[in-house]
């Protein structure tokens, strides 16, 4: 039997969407392991009994766990194990970044390809989803402690469910008219569905977090004005003020940062206008400035809305491009062209002030700067034009300042995010933060594990409140 | 969901839209504006705030029906329910004590402009209200603005009532009722607020504009409202809405409102906005 699991180096390959169909529609690329294949993959994991790959896991789901769950064929207890530490499998399974994280830590990966973690944890929260009834797990008894959470993406959600099954009394605010943050507005329907982020949101109601809508936090009511009325608060608010490059023409009609582009279209449904009343364009020349997983569904989005020619303009080479390499390949097959090394300088525009073209420097690698990765400078005298009828400008988020400027003792870092010690409490006693609104735009995942690490700081605080 | 207390037609093609929205009312202020949402499938819309009644917990606006999400809010009826109703949403209007104030009021601004004048009067400062409209039939709200106004003017392009012509006879009435601002605060459309500050640039007053770009989230997410300042990117929903109106690069806010273009203000001509 060992000697089986050692000749199986592969992994199982998981089923992707035709090409060329997939660039007209905005279902889902992966589909997903068959039953089949999922088992055939758990297989080939080792049940290492100390086992790295659960380290490499910022939330450290027991992963042995849940992969022998799979080859035994009892799912249930899978998702039971997966969801003690982590409430939003179906998302960490399609949006982590696996292959630094658990995978990169395999032992099966020192032979071959690790075991496809993130594939199976996704499968089995699939299974769960298709099942008559989601098992939930029991409350503690009520605490009687009330908490306010700024915020319904990743990290707000987790803090929810974690201190839900606390006993705590949770209300979340969010600002916008969906919950999901990033989740909802930012990342494609083509990459998580939105149904799947729906279904989770509807299981932390179902625990009993409340969940208000349309409440901007430091504006509908201040953070002061809410603690009168709760024990304790987290903030999750995210990093979701847009950078722009300060090149001239930004301001030109047809230059979007990457989150007006993509809410236009995942928030606002602008892909189904006009049954959907907020419109989109529908370019034929689309440039993306910038290379990670923001630019690769910018693009990604612009083949689906007919362009002709999508372009992803990125200072350094491909071997720095910050986007998952999973997504770059699927960029790459959908017809997406890359202009690597290549620095924009300037926009220029027609006479009604629309966006025609782009100025560009070729560059070359120097030595490396303070990121260890070598220092992109420009070539001179290799000033080239490019044509563009839409520019996408995706180089970064920083935290909206909104929270911080109208919140009084809030210790603030530099570019804006908000200082908190180890187990994410700020300068404020009762109040804590996590996710992008602390480390600055990062992964789902790293938001949840801060989160959760908040939430067992909050638990202990309120425990001891008299 | 929030209620519909009251939508009805002011004067032609402007509606007076009151809706129950207690957190809102509680805290908002004059120059402050709200995102809705008609419905289910609707766009963000922002529009400012024109009244509010804190005890009731309603919030009322004044919108012109241009396009389609105010065509949807234009069907609206008491008892009815709207899905988004958010805010209040970007800065507040400066109030102090100025001195002698000029607001400015046009279009939808006639009535936003009236807690701006109202809070202004309470401050101390001596309000001095004009309100511009295509005809006397398309002026609304003349007794409340009276009621905090020191003196209250109308310009009329038909002469219909006030003195005829346009928002350029300003400095004249200003001349002949003996006063000199020592602030200018407009709201209403884009191209009267550009107006203003286009004539009261050489008179070096001080001139406040609230600015209405297109938007999406009102909360500094997008950054489709930004515009430039004294040569600075804002975000107008964050940053402002109001802005010294002889900073703003008025030819880039036009391009990107998409109404630089004749055939775009057509609407609003039609819709008598004046302009
Ligand atoms: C296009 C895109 C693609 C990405 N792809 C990946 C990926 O493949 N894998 C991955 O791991 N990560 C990815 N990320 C990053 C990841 O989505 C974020 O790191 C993660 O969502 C952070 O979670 P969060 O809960 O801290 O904040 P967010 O998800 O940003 O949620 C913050 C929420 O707070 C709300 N809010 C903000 N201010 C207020 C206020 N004042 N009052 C009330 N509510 C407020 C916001 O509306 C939002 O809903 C991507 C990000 C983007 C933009
Ligand atoms: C901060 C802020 C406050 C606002 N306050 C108000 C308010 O109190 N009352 C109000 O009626 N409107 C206000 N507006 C403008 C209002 O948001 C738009 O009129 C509305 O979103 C139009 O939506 P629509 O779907 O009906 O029309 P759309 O289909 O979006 O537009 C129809 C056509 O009209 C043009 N257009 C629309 N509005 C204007 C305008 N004001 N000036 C020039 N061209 C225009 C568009 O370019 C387009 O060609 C405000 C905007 C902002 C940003
Ligand atoms: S949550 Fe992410 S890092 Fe953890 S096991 Fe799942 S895929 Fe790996
Ligand atoms: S390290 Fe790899 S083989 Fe070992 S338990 Fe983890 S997934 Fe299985
Ligand atoms: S409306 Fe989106 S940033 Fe201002």
């Amino acid at each position: 039997m060992a000697e089986k699991k050692r000749r199986d180096t592969v992994r199982r390959s998981m089923p992707k969407q035709d090409d060329f169909e997939r660039r007209k529609n905005f279902a889902e690329v992966a589909l997903g392991y068959t039953e089949e294949l999922a088992r055939g993959e758990a297989a080939r994991c080792l049940n290492c009994k100390k086992a790295p790959c659960v380290s490499g896991c910022p939330v450290n789901i027991d992963i042995p766990f849940f992969v022998k769950a799979i080859v035994d064929g009892d799912f249930a207890a899978g998702v039971r194990q997966i969801k003690k530490t982590n409430a939003l499998p179906a998302i960490c399974g399609r949006v982590c970044p696996q292959e630094e994280q658990c995978e990169i830590k395999c032992v099966v990966g020192r032979r071959g390809s690790p075991v496809a973690i993130g594939r199976l944890e996704r499968y089995l929260a699939d299974w769960e989803a298709t099942q008559a009834k989601i098992e939930k797990p029991r409350l503690a008894r009520k605490t009687g402690r009330k908490v306010v959470i700024v915020g319904a993406g990743p990290a707000g959600i987790t803090v929810a469910n974690d201190l839900c099954l606390l006993g705590h009394d949770v209300t979340i605010y969010e600002a916008l008219h969906e919950p999901g943050g990033v989740l909802t507005y930012g990342i494609p329907e083509f990459r998580l569905p939105k149904a799947i982020v729906n279904r989770e949101v509807k299981y932390i109601e179902s625990l009993g977090a409340k969940l208000v809508l349309d409440f901007v936090v430091g504006k509908t009511r201040t953070v002061d004005n809410l603690l009168e009325e709760f024990d304790a608060m987290f903030i999750a608010t995210g990093a979701g003020l847009p950078w722009f490059l300060g090149i001239p023409g930004e301001n030109l009609n047809g230059v979007y940062s990457a989150n007006e582009y993509l809410t236009r279209v995942n928030l606002m449904k602008g892909f189904l206008f006009p049954d959907f009343d907020t419109p989109i364009k529908r370019p034929a020349n689309v440039i993306v400035i910038g290379g990670g997983n923001v630019a690769m569904d910018s693009a990604r989005t612009a083949v689906r809305l007919g362009a002709d020619e999508v372009h992803i303009v990125y200072r350094r080479g491909r071997e720095e491009l910050p986007a998952r390499e999973e997504e770059v390949e699927n960029a790459e097959e959908e017809g997406v062209i890359f202009d690597l090394l290549t620095l924009p300088v300037k926009l220029v525009g027609n006479e009604q002030g629309w966006v025609s073209g782009m100025e560009c420097l070729k560059m070359e690698l120097g030595e490396p700067d303070d990121s260890g990765r070598r220092r992109p400078v420009p070539i001179e005298g290799s000033e080239f034009h490019m044509p563009a009828d839409a520019v996408v400008v995706s180089i970064g988020n920083s935290p909206n300042p909104l929270i911080a400027a109208t919140t009084p003792g809030l210790d603030i870092g530099r570019k804006d995010n908000i200082s908190t010690d180890d187990n994410g409490r700020t300068s404020r006693h009762n109040i804590w933060a996590a996710g992008d609104v602390v480390t600055g735009a990062a992964t789902v995942i790293s938001a949840m594990g801060a989160a959760r690490t908040a939430a067992q700081a909050m638990h202990e605080y309120l425990t001891n409140l008299t | 969901m929030y209620k519909v207390i009251e939508r009805k037609m002011i004067v032609p093609n402007l509606h007076e839209l009151t809706i129950e929205a207690p957190a809102v009312a509680a805290s908002v202020q004059a120059g402050n504006f709200v995102v809705l949402r008609p419905d289910d499938r609707g766009e963000r819309t922002p529009l400012s705030v024109a009244d509010w009644d804190r005890e009731a917990g309603t919030v009322t606006s004044i919108f012109m029906q241009v396009g389609a999400s105010t065509a949807k809010l234009a069907q609206l009826q008491p008892g009815d329910t709207i899905p988004t109703f958010s805010g209040p949403l970007g800065r507040e209007t400066v109030i102090d004590n100025f001195g002698t104030v000029l607001c400015v009021g046009g279009c939808y601004g006639i009535g936003s402009i009236y807690p701006v004048a109202r809070a202004l009067k309470r401050a101390g400062n001596r309000v001095c209200t004009l309100v511009e409209a295509r005809s006397s039939y398309l002026l609304y709200w003349q007794d409340r603005l009276r009621q905090v106004s020191d003196s209250y003017f109308n310009i009329t392009r038909d002469g219909t009532v006030g003195v005829k012509g346009h928002v350029s006879a300003l400095p004249d009435i200003m001349q002949e009722a003996g006063l000199k601002p020592d602030r200018v605060i407009v709201n209403g459309c884009t191209f009267m607020m550009m107006r203003v500050s286009e004539i009261t640039r050489p008179l070096g007053w001080k001139t406040v504009v609230n600015m209405n770009p297109i938007m999406i989230d009102g909360t500094g997410m997008c950054g489709v409202c930004r515009l430039s300042v004294a040569g600075e990117t804002k975000f107008a929903c964050v940053d402002g809405p109001d802005f010294d109106g002889h900073e703003v690069d008025w030819r880039e806010f036009l391009a990107r409102r998409k109404s630089y273009l004749p055939e775009e203000v057509a609407p609003l001509r039609k819709s008598g906005c004046g302009h």
